[in-house]
């Protein structure tokens, strides 16, 4: 399903201590408060803390409430409200396409680079490729290789930082 | 100082300055257990199953202000602490769990007696921990107490696996380091109100024609019970105490309204119902004092005070939302208020005084030769009772009576499970408040389902030496739920019926070591009671045959406006 036809998000950043358990924490709490998760990245930005970006449901709960059950959580630092305009949201995705035909191969190179991806691997009539972009382009990039057989995909979810 | 780390354990305690443990040893804490051998760390209460523990432990930390810990084993013993660690949680009780585990090699083996004790109860817990590292005890420990009583209280737990405890593995070895300074980004609880907020809160107080301190929980927490009578007195506010906070404010005092909520006396429902301003102070609006929600207190501006800013504009839009620490924010209001006068309430409490006097809290008084009326009883124990009873209740209808005809002249009087209503805690909880305030006397009001549930418990209070007394109201009947059949499903009556005829409740009293006594004459109560109150040796039990179908009113019905409570059917001719 594309993110346009998607209930409207949320996008939260949470800083927390990189402590076993703590993605737990945060899952657990998503599913027994009833708030629905759309995407979540995590990763240690140091030895200390870890960086998580949730997209959330807008419609499953209020946005303060669910800001401040995370922030109840004692592992969890900060949490900040992300507003797409002021932060820098990006999205990575890997894609395999079987084309069927070698011939194909050229104008799928010519598509990805007009959105700035990258070619990973050709193998015959066969390629991997990789955009990061923001969601919607994902989007854009996906629903035009459509037609040339994608059999697998991975996004990574969204991941951003609060603006400057 | 090098030493392994269930010596460790010990000693983290005594730095915490623990004074009494409730537990339960077995394989993976064992070695705890062995370092304990010759007296060393806290007293040891050796209860009989791990969920009286735990409730003991909340006992103990309601009725001295100080966290409760119990200690058990791993697997079947931590998941019975289930119970006891999300009572503590909904309560917000400060408990310290600590749990034995398998061998840190193990976990995730399926390996005898294994649970994953932090992921079950993650949910139910402030906090919980995983030790990997025996030398990180100290600190863990000293953590989990502060996490524990600071901000909102509640449970935090403590897992440890047996190879970092056990003296005999190398794993055990630890070097002692006194804790250093708490260091936790991510829990750093805001006391204090934000003065402009302050000042918005008492402009609306000014303002007010008929408002509410709607008391709760959170005051006696804070230990604010001054500063809420202050604040009372200082603007001329109607209280009303939630099952929570019964004692916040003496209930012989003229603006002490009770309880409100779903058994709450008829003037302190209404009082809410009608207000212009509720000022919620350490309260949830939980859907036992709101009612159905959309008709509650519809004409009311709110003032919501609480110390975790989850709670506010959780339920309730808040017209003035308050973070901060009930006694310290009533504090702040009380500097702020100054020297004004109080709020000229004549018009408002003379509408109370007409609720009070039309629709007081009454029971009709028993038949010659029928069964005991539950709530005579209640309001004989306590006044037969010393001052300064500290009463347990479990969970039902002998909890509504209590709260209702107990009457509270102090804080930290009152014991019983709110939020999570668990049948089967006043015992244990009762064990626990007498342990920690060994002078005080402590009755449990129990029914007879609930006694049922945690009785064995009085073999502990038997042999520890803690001697609790228990009234236990037998109505032979699951009263509550029976209560709701009658009014709701048609009088359908669906397995309430607790009749027997076993157990014999004064044999099995006397076979766990209690002086019983059996009353089911008006005439004796009075002398049973005297009597218990002046036994001290041993924990006493006195069962009163209670009338079975008794119910207990004022009722709101689940689901229902506040508005249409129900009064009890002798009150109901006069209109309201």
């Amino acid at each position: 399903m594309k993110r346009s036809q998607l209930a409207e998000t949320h996008t939260i950043a949470a800083l927390v201590e990189n402590k076993a358990g703590v993605l737990a924490r945060v899952a657990g709490l998503f599913a027994r408060r009833g708030f629905n998760i759309e995407s979540l990245a995590v990763a240690p930005t140091d030895d200390r803390f870890s960086r998580i970006t949730i997209v959330v449901d807008a419609d499953s709960a209020p946005i303060d409430q669910i800001k401040k059950q995370l922030d109840k959580l004692i592992d969890v630092v900060d949490i900040t409200e992300l507003s797409v305009e002021d932060s820098a949201l990006r999205e990575m995705v890997l894609v395999r396409l079987e084309l069927g035909d070698e011939a194909k191969v050229a104008e799928v190179e010519e598509l990805v680079a007009g959105f700035s991806g990258s070619v990973v691997r050709v193998r015959g009539a066969n390629m991997m490729l990789s955009l990061s972009s923001s969601p919607d382009d994902l989007d854009s990039f996906l629903d035009r290789l459509q037609p040339y057989g994608i059999t697998a995909l991975q996004r990574t979810g969204a991941i951003a930082i609060p603006g400057i | 100082m090098q030493m392994d780390g269930g010596s460790a354990l010990l000693k983290a305690l005594d730095f915490e300055g623990v004074e009494v443990v409730f537990g339960y040893p077995g394989g993976a804490i064992m070695p705890v257990y062995d370092s304990m051998v010759g007296g060393t760390g806290p007293r040891h209460v050796l209860v009989r199953h791990e969920q009286g523990a735990g409730h003991m432990a909340s006992g103990y930390a309601h009725a001295t202000g100080k966290p409760g810990v119990v200690m058990v084993t791993s697997g079947p013993a931590a998941t019975n602490i289930v119970t006891p660690l999300a009572d503590a949680y909904l309560d917000s009780v400060p408990v310290v769990a600590i749990t034995g585990q398998v061998p840190y090699g193990l976990i995730g083996t399926d390996a005898f007696q294994e649970t994953d004790t932090t992921g079950i109860t993650m949910s139910i817990t402030k906090h919980n921990y995983l030790v990997s590292d025996p030398n990180d005890i100290p600190q863990i420990v000293h953590e989990a107490f502060h996490i524990a009583t600071h901000g909102r209280p509640g449970p935090v737990l403590i897992d440890l696996p047996k190879n970092i405890t056990d003296a005999k593995n190398p794993d055990s070895l630890m070097t002692w380091n006194d804790p250093v300074a708490i260091d936790l980004p991510g829990f750093k609880p805001v006391l204090d109100g934000k003065p402009e907020d302050i000042k918005a809160a008492v402009e609306l107080m000014l303002k007010a024609e008929r408002p509410v301190l709607y008391a709760g929980g959170g005051i006696l927490k804070s230990r604010g019970a001054d500063e809420l009578r202050a604040l009372a007195e200082k603007l001329n506010i109607p209280v009303v105490t939630t099952l929570m906070a019964r004692g916040a404010i003496p209930d012989s005092h003229e603006l002490n309204l009770g309880m409100p909520g779903m058994h709450g006396n008829y003037t302190a429902v209404m009082a809410m119902q009608e207000s212009d301003l509720l000022i919620a102070m350490g309260s949830r609006f939980d859907d036992r004092v709101t009612g159905r929600l959309d008709s509650f207190a519809q004409g009311a501006k709110v003032i919501h005070v609480d110390i975790d800013p989850a709670e506010l504009n959780k339920i309730r839009p808040a017209d003035v939302a308050i973070r901060g620490d009930a006694k310290r924010v009533m504090g702040q209001m009380l500097d702020e208020l100054g020297s004004r006068e109080g709020l000229d309430v004549t018009a408002w409490r003379s509408t109370l005084s007409g609720w009070q006097e039309n629709y007081p809290l009454a029971y009709e008084q028993a038949e010659p030769g029928a069964k005991l009326k539950p709530q005579m009883v209640l309001e004989r124990l306590h006044a037969l009772s010393p001052e300064d009873t500290i009463v347990a209740s479990g969970v039902g209808q002998h909890q509504m009576w209590a709260s209702q005809y107990w009457k509270f002249e102090k804080p930290y009087r009152w014991l019983n499970s709110g939020g999570l209503g668990t049948m089967g805690y006043s015992i244990p909880a009762a064990i626990g408040a007498k342990a920690g305030m060994p002078d005080a006397t402590v009755w449990a009001v129990d029914g007879d389902g609930c006694f049922q549930m945690t009785c064995q418990e009085l073999i502990t209070a038997a042999v520890e030496g803690i001697p609790v007394k228990i009234a236990l109201l037998n109505n032979t009947y699951l009263g509550m739920v029976r209560q709701w059949q009658e009014m709701f499903y048609e009088n359908r009556l669906s397995e309430v019926d607790l009749s027997g005829p076993v157990p014999d409740y004064i044999k099995l009293s006397e076979a766990m070591g209690c002086v019983a006594i059996r009353v089911e004459d008006p005439d004796e109560v009075d002398a049973a009671i005297e009597k218990a109150n002046s036994i001290n040796d041993r924990p006493v039990v006195v069962e009163f045959l209670t009338e079975p179908n008794e119910n207990v009113y004022p009722m709101v019905p689940g689901g229902k406006s506040n508005s249409e409570v129900v009064v009890p059917p002798f009150q109901q001719k006069e209109s309201k």
